[in-house]
């Protein structure tokens, strides 16, 4: 496409300068600005994603605070401030970082990162100059040793390219380094679903690394504590495998080659080709292994990716891949859920279309979720939250898939779930395959869905093995509380047959039941196959927000009422309503925690299906 | 261990010796548990000689710690408590107030010791058997279910009843009919007639049937309860009269009348002073639509239980010898139909005293 004439040149030059105003302001709904619902949480997505990308480049554990203000005097206008404490942006690439399309370090490299285009920053600067007319802020610092600097930026649409409104010294006294960035957009706030309170908690699920600080326009302040204090591994930058490259790439890519040879470009431009194998290839499309990659005739650089696409070469590299891994899953759903039961999974990679991939799946049961209705997906590309297009989703399909049923959950046939319980499903990636350009779903390709579906089904497994011990434990509780009661009555008989004092039976006929009901907790065990030790991958949650091993769940440290339907016992005569009853009364104290606060011992939390973590008591003396 | 009492000790000694036994388990560290003898239609044997069903050596554990036994075993112990306190306060209570006695809320929990009386009659038979005492021996009776009207005078309690003079209600049967409550003096009766229901028994008394044909008229209200039961048995034994039964031609009017004769399965250890074996059946027969001529509209068809039913009684041991017996339930089953006692006033009012009873009196049609 290199044309010679000057006309055309400068006509291209034109076309394009033209596309880029029209390209957002005809497609602004692929890039997330569709609504002034939706405009925010875009914006505050592509900065924080940024931030994070930045601080973990550096090796710095972020710290990342996310204000919105209402713009004085105005109905929908608002100010998102974004701060982060990352390396900071060297003064010379501030205005292209934030004042023009399509710039940045990701798009032309095959590495793990959560922005992949370049697109977002710097749209949302031009979605709120388009809207309010402000521009955009950013203070940066990127040397300790020098002062941080303010600059103002407005874009020129036309030319898409950046134009200095003020640039000088400012005062940057909250880390060593860090970027701020403020945009004042057209936009609505709001709470719940979709909202940047929900990007913000699930964005602190999936990187338990990072600290957040939420303040929001009524100046309520959310914090979400970091859980983990390492990094995550640095992800390794690769170079395409043939597999995974469309035509148009593979020429343009041989077009803009700097090597003189097409053997030097095969092997120096794509992973897992060797001189060996780049010979066959040659070969194989019959061009010289010498030939100069730049003069090669459409026609046989077809021939030559057909060729590549035939060979039979090793699958593409994965350590370039950096998964959340179990233990971050584990505590990043602990911090921010308050669940009962955590589990998480991490599966070995996989490759789609030539690109490494990897699926992580973490389940959080019981305890604070919400114990009506279906479970709540939420999805993760690359820690991203993907808060849009539940159903597109490849891994909603997944999670539709699997028999919930076996694991001891409630499902109807190609649904989701029922109960307290929380799907987390993160697809790790060089390169997501996204339905559209908003990045809101990942598109179903067959090996994408089966590996989804194993990982659900490895952390489902894990569920029902502990729902089912929950059961048996709660079993046993059961029996002994029904013949603990029982014992009162049969001594209080005997002495008024015998006139004769019963404290020595009752304390023979309690030690029976405690020692009874051990042994039946045992068999119970045996019965499910199940070795006494701990599930691996898992994390469970006692009524003092402290992990519980699986010896004190036998113990009785952890009996909600809210296991799967009890089918251990079906003697007649069992008085079923015994602890039901009690439960009833138990249920009462409503202490509703403040979101994130800290929670304390022994607290109950108000939930439907009654209280998860208290010890049934059935004699009255702790009952509220 | 369970209490096997001898027969010298007294109900309040066997009642404490079974709370001692508890004692001892539960200090031992062991199971408590009482020996129960079952009253099921496996622990039951017919004697053939006796012709009385008798109640075989099978017993239960009831065990306490275990979960489908634990509270029958923490009742009985209750039930036993209350009649020991009957005994000791030489008072008899009925079996309603040894509900309220024994009935309370569970401390610490929402649940009863007892829902209702239909959960604790059968723990005081239970405990009937277990300490092999008699209900009245525990301090306890029924409620009055049944009256008899007759050619026989009774003393009751000291006091003097004609049964020839009781209008229409006639006397109420007592739950407790032993020698010293209930003395027979003068009986011009030939025989007893047991019905079913209180509304035939109320046209056969109106129609004076029991002064015509010199009998005593006596029902039970469906199931004859045991004060019904022993009082025939008494009256049959003593006096030397014999029993006809008039109940429904259905397989709950042949279960009234086996019990009668033979004694019932859950109550088989009263059989030897309840039962009487000569016992005869005058009807409802299913052949009776064919030999009175009773118009089909009056029957009843017969449901899936009832054709149930039948088959089990069929095959019961003293049915199963009786080739007439067979041929009776057989022939309903293929009638599939049911009759009624009060079928019978569709033939006139007063077709059973003036046709039916006399006719089959005559011709002693009956089944035994």
């Amino acid at each position: 496409m290199a044309a010679a004439t000057p006309d055309a040149q400068s006509m291209a030059k034109r076309q394009q300068e033209i596309s880029v105003a029209d390209f957002f302001a005809k497609n602004r709904h692929m890039l997330g600005f569709d609504n002034a619902r939706k405009a925010m949480l875009t914006a505050v997505k592509e900065a924080v994603d940024n931030s994070l990308d930045a601080c973990e480049e550096a090796r710095i554990l972020p710290e990342i605070r996310v204000e919105i203000r209402k713009v004085e005097g105005t109905e929908d206008h608002f100010t998102m401030s974004v701060r982060d404490n990352g390396p900071g942006i060297v003064t010379a690439q501030i205005p292209r970082v934030f004042g023009k399309l399509l710039y940045g370090s990701k798009f032309h490299r095959l590495r793990m990162s959560r922005g992949q285009q370049g697109i977002g920053i710097s749209a949302a600067g031009m979605y709120g100059q388009i809207t309010t007319a402000k521009p955009v802020q950013i203070t940066s610092r990127a040397f300790k040793s020098k002062p941080a600097r303010y600059h103002e930026l407005r874009m020129d649409l036309k030319r898409n390219e950046p134009v200095i409104l003020e640039d000088r010294e400012a005062e940057w006294p909250w880390s060593p380094t860090g970027t701020q960035v403020d945009i004042t957009m057209k936009a609505t706030f709001f709470r719940g679903r979709q909202s940047v309170d929900e990007y913000l908690e699930q964005t602190a699920i999936a990187n338990p690394h990072a600290s957040f600080t939420f303040i929001a326009p009524d100046a309520t302040i959310r914090t979400f504590p970091r859980a983990a204090t390492e990094l995550p591994p640095e992800p390794v930058e690769i170079q395409p495998h043939p597999h995974g490259i469309e035509l148009g790439i593979f020429t343009r890519l041989m077009h803009d080659s700097p090597h003189r040879s097409m053997g030097v470009f095969l092997t120096s431009s794509f992973s897992r080709v060797n001189s060996h194998a780049a010979g066959q290839v040659c070969k194989a499309a019959g061009i010289a292994l010498s030939a100069v990659p730049g003069d090669l005739h459409p026609d046989e650089a077809e021939k030559l990716f057909q060729a590549l696409q035939n060979a039979d070469l090793p699958p593409p590299r994965t350590d370039c891949l950096a998964p959340i891994g179990v233990e971050h899953l584990l505590k990043g759903m602990h911090k921010e859920l308050g669940a009962e039961f955590y589990s998480a999974t991490t599966r070995k990679p996989a490759i789609y279309r030539g690109n490494p991939f990897q699926i992580e799946v973490g389940l959080a049961w019981g305890g604070k979720l919400d114990a009506e209705g279906a479970a709540r997906v939420i999805r993760f590309a690359n820690r991203v939250p993907l808060q849009y297009q539940l159903s597109a989703c490849s891994s909603t399909k997944a999670v539709m898939d699997v028999a919930w049923k076996s694991y001891g959950l409630q499902q109807s046939k190609g649904s989701l779930p029922v109960g307290p319980l929380v799907i987390m499903v993160h697809m790790a990636s060089v390169w997501v395959p996204f339905t559209n350009q908003a990045k809101e779903a990942i598109a179903d390709y067959d090996e994408i869905r089966k590996e989804f579906k194993l990982a659900l089904q490895e952390a489902g497994r894990k569920l029902g093995s502990y729902l089912k011990r929950k059961q048996a434990a709660a079993g046993q509780a059961k029996r002994r509380n029904i013949f603990n009661a029982y014992i009162e009555e049969v001594v209080r008989a005997y002495q008024s047959i015998t006139l004769e004092d019963g404290a020595s039976l009752r304390d023979a006929l309690l030690e029976t039941a405690r020692k009874k009901t051990e042994l039946a907790e045992k068999l119970e065990a045996m019965k499910h196959h199940e070795a006494p030790d701990e599930i691996e991958g898992t994390l469970v949650i006692g009524s003092d927000g402290l992990p519980v091993t699986m010896e004190e769940i036998a113990e009785g440290a952890l009996l909600g009422p809210d296991g799967p339907s009890d089918g251990t016992e079906s003697s007649p005569g069992a008085p079923e309503d015994l602890v039901e009853g009690d439960l009833e009364s138990l249920a009462s104290p409503i202490q509703s925690a403040a979101p994130h606060k800290p929670r304390g011992p022994r607290e109950v939390h108000n939930e439907p299906s009654g209280p998860v973590g208290t010890t049934l008591n059935l004699f009255g003396e702790d009952e509220p | 261990m369970s209490p096997t009492p001898r027969k010298k000790l007294s109900t309040d000694e066997k009642i404490v010796q079974m709370a001692k036994t508890v004692h001892s388990q539960g200090l031992a560290g062991s199971d408590p548990l009482f020996h129960v003898p079952s009253r099921t239609l496996a622990n039951v044997n017919f004697n053939e000689v006796k012709r009385i069903i008798e109640m075989g050596e099978g017993k239960t554990a009831r065990e306490f710690f275990n979960l489908g036994q634990s509270k029958k075993f923490m009742q009985t112990l209750l039930v036993a408590e209350a009649c020991k306190r009957l005994v000791h306060a030489g008072k008899t209570n009925s079996i309603r107030d040894l509900y309220y006695m024994t009935k309370h809320t569970i401390s610490g929990t929402r649940e009863n010791t007892f829902d209702d009386q239909a959960e604790s009659d059968p723990i005081i038979e239970d405990l009937e058997v277990t300490l092999d005492s008699l209900r009245e021996e525990l301090h306890l009776f029924a409620s009055n279910k049944g009256a008899m009207v007759g050619e026989i005078t009774v003393v009751d309690g000291g006091d003097v009843i004609d049964a020839r003079r009781m209008g229409t209600g006639g006397w109420s049967v007592p739950s407790i009919v032993e020698p010293d409550v209930i003395q027979f003096r003068e009986c011009e009766a030939k025989f007893i007639l047991l019905v079913e229901k209180d509304a035939m028994w109320r046209r056969l008394n109106e129609d004076k049937f029991w002064r015509q044909h010199h009998c005593i008229l006596i029902h039970g209200g469906g199931q004859p309860p045991r004060g019904v039961r022993r009082l025939m048995h008494r009256m049959v034994n003593e006096l030397k009269l014999p029993l006809y039964v008039f109940v429904d031609n259905d397989p709950w009017g042949y279960y009234i009348y086996s019990v009668v004769k033979q004694g019932s399965i859950s109550l088989a250890y009263e059989s030897r002073r309840m039962a009487i074996p000569n016992a005869k059946f005058i009807g409802l027969s299913s052949k009776d639509v064919e030999t009175f001529q009773i118009p089909e509209e009056v029957t009843i068809r017969l449901e899936d239980t009832d054709i149930a039913r039948a088959k089990e009684i069929m095959a019961y041991p003293w049915f199963a010898g009786k080739k007439a017996w067979q041929t009776e339930i057989q022939r309903m089953l293929s009638s599939k139909v049911k009759l009624e006692l009060e079928a019978l006033s569709a033939k006139g009012i007063t077709f059973a005293s003036d046709e039916y009873l006399p006719r089959k009196l005559k011709d002693k049609d009956f089944l035994d």
